[in-house]
């Protein structure tokens, strides 16, 4: 017995529904294979700008990068969908519930790469989770990794700096996000959160929508998620390849070093600071950060810069201060702007 | 029929609203559509992610934003099996 909200009017046979899936498969590498030769050919060939003139650079640059990015984007939202699908915020609230720390805060961050969830939840999430008798810190390692390791982000780094760097990111992602639930947790700060939260009487019976769903209620959900996701986003894309490309066209090589190279100890907490008022902005910043890497900014300060944009922003603490009294709220942002500290200065060490 | 659209407001909370108002339209329901924004409520409710839809007190949907048309069917008569699917 289910709810089938989709079933009556998506009702496909299996061979058009994998079929369809195939063919968007095909039709997508064929795209991802050709866009550097396609670019490539019609910014020197068509429209005859000399490739390695300052604008040759910044257009191809701007071309081939767009359309890379929104065909990884495309691809890896709608897959991550799918397989979240099976996976529901509930199912990994019981599977969190009675944990103890230290595994418990592994599971957290590992649990919030996978579980389906929106920031905008964070708050009837982090009610959720606390009043079932989720341990606080166990908690906070789930809220902390679940924006800090999505997949928009991964997309970009692996797009724009290789997969090497995008492994690196969702390590040190997941390990900021257990060692700051953790030092959370050891610090007892219960107190600190609004008493409403445990007052909290569950009166509804929580609902679970991961149940039976179908392959094309899956594959439905996941073509919603690419097109909100990227309507979402493309204009931040589009400025920020803009922009990249114009740094890439016209900064001379090398510029950052001077400023921003390893070699500063100021480059990291500037970059970790600037990032905390910007805001789920990821797709806008990051090729523009890349833009600036190619010109001799630290990898590790590009990295922090990153966490920092995506895992503590202010929006989400002004929402967050509903159910986190100051101090705890403090805390929060102290221990794990702390924790993205760390990883920025080990990057530049060892990168 | 009593129908609450559970939502902190953000965007999808907003597009729930507006489709669950035509779905309600379109049947010609006699039902009063109500917002519920503070957090404690929507908890209440045993929902962790937002928006969800309730109607006449049972939670029916959250964290999805189904079509005008799914809403119809929801509104119409469809059994709210979901609830009695709890773990």
């Amino acid at each position: 017995m289910t709810l089938d909200l989709h079933a009556a009017p998506l009702r496909q046979s299996p061979w058009r529904l994998w079929g369809g899936l195939g063919a968007a498969v095909l039709a997508w590498v064929v795209a991802y294979r050709a866009n550097g030769p396609l670019w490539q050919w019609v910014v020197d060939d068509l429209v005859g700008v000399d490739p390695n003139s300052r604008w040759g650079v910044a257009l191809e640059f701007f071309t081939y990068d767009s359309v890379k990015i929104l065909l990884l984007l495309g691809g890896i939202i709608f897959a991550v969908t799918v397989l979240r699908s099976f996976m529901s915020v509930e199912r990994t609230r019981s599977l969190l519930g009675g944990r103890r720390e230290g595994a418990g805060n592994v599971a957290a961050a590992g649990l919030g790469v996978v579980t389906p969830f929106c920031s905008c939840s964070a708050v009837p999430g982090f009610i959720g989770f606390v009043a079932a008798g989720v341990p606080l810190g166990i908690t906070m390692s789930f809220l902390i990794a679940s924006p800090m390791v999505n997949e928009v982000a991964i997309v970009l780094l692996y797009g724009l700096f290789g997969w090497k760097i995008a492994a690196l990111y969702v390590t040190a992602g997941l390990a900021v996000a257990i060692l700051a639930g953790w030092v959370i947790g050891r610090l007892h700060l219960e107190r600190f959160v609004e008493p409403f939260v445990f007052e909290n009487t569950l009166r509804g019976q929580p609902v679970d929508l991961s149940g039976p769903l179908s392959w094309a209620d899956r594959f439905a959900i996941g073509r919603d998620e690419v097109r909100t996701i990227i309507r979402k986003i493309w204009p931040y894309l589009v400025v920020g390849i803009g922009i990249g490309a114009a740094i890439h066209g016209w900064v001379p090589e090398g510029f950052f070093v001077r400023y921003a190279g390893p070699d500063n100890p100021l480059a990291v907490p500037v970059a970790v600071g600037l990032g905390i008022p910007l805001y789920s902005n990821a797709a806008g910043i990051l090729p523009l950060v890349e833009a600036l890497h190619a010109k001799g900014l630290a990898m590790g300060t590009v990295l922090a810069f990153m966490m920092s944009v995506v895992a503590l922003s202010v929006p989400e603490l002004v929402l967050l201060r509903r159910v986190l009294k100051p101090r705890l709220l403090g805390v929060f942002v102290g221990v794990v702007g702390v924790g993205i500290l760390v990883v920025g200065f080990l990057f530049n060490l060892i990168v | 029929m009593n129908i609450k659209v559970l939502g902190s407001g953000c965007v999808n909370c907003q597009t729930l609203e507006k489709r669950t108002a035509q779905a309600v339209q379109l049947l010609g329901l006699d039902a009063h559509i109500e917002k519920v924004t503070d957090y404690a409520a929507i908890a209440a409710y045993g929902v962790m992610t937002t928006p969800a839809l309730v109607i006449d007190e049972r939670v029916v949907l959250a964290g999805r934003v189904p079509k005008v048309a799914d809403l119809q069917a929801l509104l119409g008569g469809t059994p709210f099996t979901l609830m009695e699917a709890s773990p």
